[in-house]
């Protein structure tokens, strides 16, 4: 600063005096002016600040940010919606998912029963021939079996061997021997199926009972049971030859 | 020295009264301000160089102000408001900082 260089009369020896001096009409004026605008000015400060300037915006203003706002808000829903498709898509596919779980399930537990790997409880007949003399042939249960399977039998079951598609019956000492498994008198079929079905299949004329009773000594008796369960299980021996074809599923 | 007092008495009122604006002078107000603002300095510089007058300074702070007013309200009618207040803003923007150029020099020979 150049003050004291400064040649008279300095403007800062005039602020000065200005200071020092009884106000005048002229600074009163002033004065009043000055204290105006600082009100003025703080109090716009105060409305711009406080209001966020919308309430201060004009309505061009205004309408260019609800302009804004509503295309924001579009956007957003048009997202809202577009997330809305999907998870209705991702959800559809997860029932779908779940139902086909189900199928597959429902169809393991059918081939399970059917080649005998699994345990199966249900309304059926027991037939029970006694054989004292051991006179009855494989033949006769063979037939025994085919006539239960005619008449809608589930699950075999003879003397505690489980009897599937591949089971074989056949003579032997004292007895008959089923997948290799010596079984002796009395011989104990137990087939789940409808009870009234299967005991009628059986007791036909000329068919099973009557054909046990033709033999020496041989008595064949049927009770239907409404709960039984068929427990003997079968190891399942993988297939060496056959695979499944792309197409055979129904 | 009264005129120091005056601002001080004037931001004070402001901050503990906080009045509100009304809506009709909202639009003015900051406009208003400004013009002001240009006549105050208008008057500081005038009075540096020895020139100043009590009477012409009201004057032309009152008028500053009313003009100003008056053209932010021609704008609203015409539609054009925005436009008018961003170019009085202009306007006296530059006449503040000239004004200020010239207190500057009266002030610090710069």
């Amino acid at each position: 600063m150049t003050v004291g260089t400064s040649p008279s009369p300095s403007p800062w020896r005039q602020i000065r005096r200005a200071l020092l001096r009884r106000p005048g009409r002229a600074q009163g004026a002033a004065a009043l002016l000055c204290g105006l605008v600082a009100f003025a000015l703080v109090t716009q400060a105060h409305t711009t600040s406080r209001t966020n300037g919308v309430s201060a915006a004009r309505p061009g203003d205004l309408l260019a940010i609800l302009a804004d706002l509503q295309g924001r808000a579009d956007r957003l829903r048009q997202q809202v919606s577009d997330l809305q498709v999907t998870q209705r898509r991702l959800s559809a596919g997860s029932a779908g998912t779940s139902a086909a779980l189900d199928a597959a399930r429902q169809r393991a537990a059918a081939l399970a029963i059917l080649t005998g790997t699994m345990a199966a409880r249900g309304p059926g007949v027991v037939l029970t021939i006694a054989d004292p003399h051991a006179a009855l042939h494989g033949d006769v249960l063979v037939d025994a079996i085919e006539e239960l399977r005619d008449a809608g039998a589930e699950a075999l079951q003879l003397s505690g061997v489980r009897v599937v598609a591949s089971t074989s019956v056949v003579d032997g000492r004292g007895g008959v021997v089923v997948d290799g498994t010596a079984v002796r008198p009395p011989y104990r079929l137990v087939a789940i199926g409808d009870p009234r079905t299967l005991a009628s299949a059986l007791g036909i004329p000329g068919g099973v009972i009557n054909s046990v009773g033709g033999t020496s000594g041989a008595k064949a008796t049927v009770v239907t049971v409404p709960s039984l369960e068929v427990s003997a299980l079968r190891r399942l021996a993988p297939p060496r030859y056959a695979r499944p074809a792309p197409t055979g599923s129904p | 020295m009264i005129v120091l007092l005056a601002i001080v008495a004037g931001v004070t009122a402001g901050l503990v009264l906080q009045p509100t604006v009304p809506v009709d002078l909202q639009p003015y107000l900051p406009i208003a301000v400004v013009a002001a603002l240009d006549a105050l300095f208008g008057g500081c510089r005038a009075w540096l160089e020895r020139i100043f007058d009590d009477k012409v300074f009201v004057v032309s702070f009152v008028g500053n102000v009313l003009v100003a007013s008056l053209i932010v309200y021609l704008g609203d009618k015409l539609g054009v408001s925005g436009q008018l207040s961003t170019a009085i803003v202009v306007v006296l923007g530059i006449r503040i900082f000239s004004n200020a150029a010239a207190i500057r020099r009266h002030l610090f020979r710069a």
